[in-house]
């Protein structure tokens, strides 16, 4: 009994109901603190008293890097979901996620390089956390590689998904493989952000971010799944009435 | 069934012998990987300047890169007929656990592509500089090494194993993942060619080996159910 609700996301014209729903209660919201976290990062949020205004970019680079992690676990957990239960749109929500998470990891990749070359003076930086932020990246393009080269749509479900749990035991084994390898050929970077010093005038506005983004990636999340749930449903009836409602 | 049912050790010491002969009878396949890891390490000094001191700091980076590409390559032998020939499903619809049958098959394979680049990782090691005192560590570093890597590929060449040009996705998908045997086996390398004691990395690498060991087979055995289907 009490499971029904669980089992009632397995039904694709319920799922697809859904997320129709409730997109709008997260996109609104994501975008409202995104507003709220930009104005307060870049505007009212002090300048830093060792980088001035090149801090900023955490703003957006320290979000995106939240993301690239939590994206993935996401993945792994809803394809871990759909191997057990055989949930069809749990797979739905894991293919998903994949160029979602892509996207925030080379964001995050992406700032952090732009931050890089004014503070250490180059965009790449052999750093424990920019190296295992490019593995994740190609962890995503695996991932995705692999569902791109099976044809048969369930037998890439069910592989994708063992190589995500796979890859999600192997992350924090990776990380502290990079980190541990970092330590014992440089000494600690350049600078660091102190984080427990940080005053709530900075800190307020990379909360309300972290939020907002979390938010968009939610909202983006269900878009894209009702995309991934409609190619799959292209036959079915409800389909069809669900689009003529429309 | 008619026959009386077999233990599991039975049936993997059956499945390792007929691996075994198979693989025998085409040495020239299962020694390419061996030449491959040859030559790589070969490239290295004539792409550089030979001086023993340059050679000795690129030795660990050229023998683990040779390690991983050349197991990568070795891949390609570990179910690719058994697949094609339906031995995998035979395999998977006998009774006995298939994660063990699979396991059985990963260690033969890791004997045949595995255990030849330990025996020649010495010979390597000492043409790119590496003082006989290093021997010890560089011979523990790359048995754990490759272990690790014919587990880890082993999952690899599983999801895989439908594809035809699969290549370069397999070097996607198991390179992120091997990135703790590199790190691990190329510091160990390192230490003992400096002298110093390489055993620190050699205990992480020995338990990412272990930890491997004890997961792999199931990732495996799901993988490759999934591609028989």
């Amino acid at each position: 009994m009490a499971w029904v609700w669980f089992h009632k996301f397995g039904s694709p014209p319920h799922f697809y109901r859904l997320a129709t729903q409730l997109t709008p209660w997260f996109g609104w919201p994501a975008l409202l603190l995104g507003i709220a976290g930009l104005i307060g990062g870049l505007g009212l949020a002090p300048p830093d008293y060792q980088q001035g205004d090149g801090f900023r970019i955490i703003y957006v680079h320290a979000p995106a890097a939240w993301l690239s992690l939590m994206v993935y676990t996401v993945m792994a957990a809803s394809a871990a979901v759909g191997l057990i239960w055989r949930m069809n749109v749990a797979h739905a929500v894991a293919a998903s996620c994949a160029p979602i998470g892509a996207s925030f990891t080379a964001l995050a990749l992406v700032t952090g390089m732009l931050w890089g070359r004014p503070m250490w003076g180059t965009y790449w930086e052999w750093d424990p956390r920019l190296t295992s932020e490019l593995l994740l990246l190609f962890l995503y393009l695996g991932y995705m590689g692999l569902r791109n080269a099976i044809d048969d749509l369930a037998r890439a479900d069910r592989a994708s998904a063992v190589l995500a749990i796979v890859g999600v035991v192997n992350v924090p084994i990776i990380h502290y493989s990079v980190t541990w390898w970092n330590s014992l050929h440089q000494a600690p970077s350049v600078m660091k952000f102190g984080r427990p010093t940080m005053p709530a005038s900075m800190l307020v506005p990379l909360l309300l971010m972290l939020a907002g983004f979390t938010l968009y990636f939610i909202a983006l999340l269900l878009t894209r799944a009702r995309g991934e749930v409609l190619r799959r449903e292209r036959n079915a009836r409800w389909m069809l009435e669900a689009l003529e409602r429309t | 069934m008619s026959a009386a049912r077999i233990g599991f050790l039975s049936a993997a010491a059956l499945l390792a012998a007929r691996d075994l002969r198979l693989a025998l009878r085409r040495a020239g396949d299962t020694l390419l990987p061996l030449g491959f890891f040859l030559v790589i390490t070969t490239l290295f000094p004539l792409s550089l300047d030979p001086s023993l001191s340059l050679l000795r700091d690129i030795a660990p980076a050229a023998l683990w890169v040779g390690a991983l590409l050349s197991s990568l390559l070795a891949l390609d032998l570990l179910f690719r007929d058994d697949g094609q020939d339906g031995t995998l499903e035979q395999l998977a619809l006998c009774a006995q656990p298939f994660a063990g049958l699979l396991l059985a098959k990963t260690v033969v394979h890791w004997c045949l592509t595995g255990l030849p680049l330990v025996l020649v990782a010495p010979l390597a090691a000492s043409a790119l500089g590496a003082p006989n005192a290093a021997m010890p560590g560089i011979l523990a570093g790359v048995l754990l090494g490759t272990i690790a890597l014919s587990l880890i590929g082993a999952v690899g060449a599983g999801l895989t194993l439908t594809l035809r040009r699969n290549g370069s996705l397999l070097a996607l998908l198991v390179l992120p993942l091997a990135v703790p045997v590199l790190i691990f086996g190329a510091r160990a390398t390192a230490l003992s060619i400096a002298g110093a004691s390489p055993a620190a990395p050699l205990y992480l690498l020995a338990a990412f080996a272990v930890f491997a060991a004890t997961l792999a087979p199931w990732a495996l055995a799901a993988a490759v159910r999934i591609g028989i289907e």
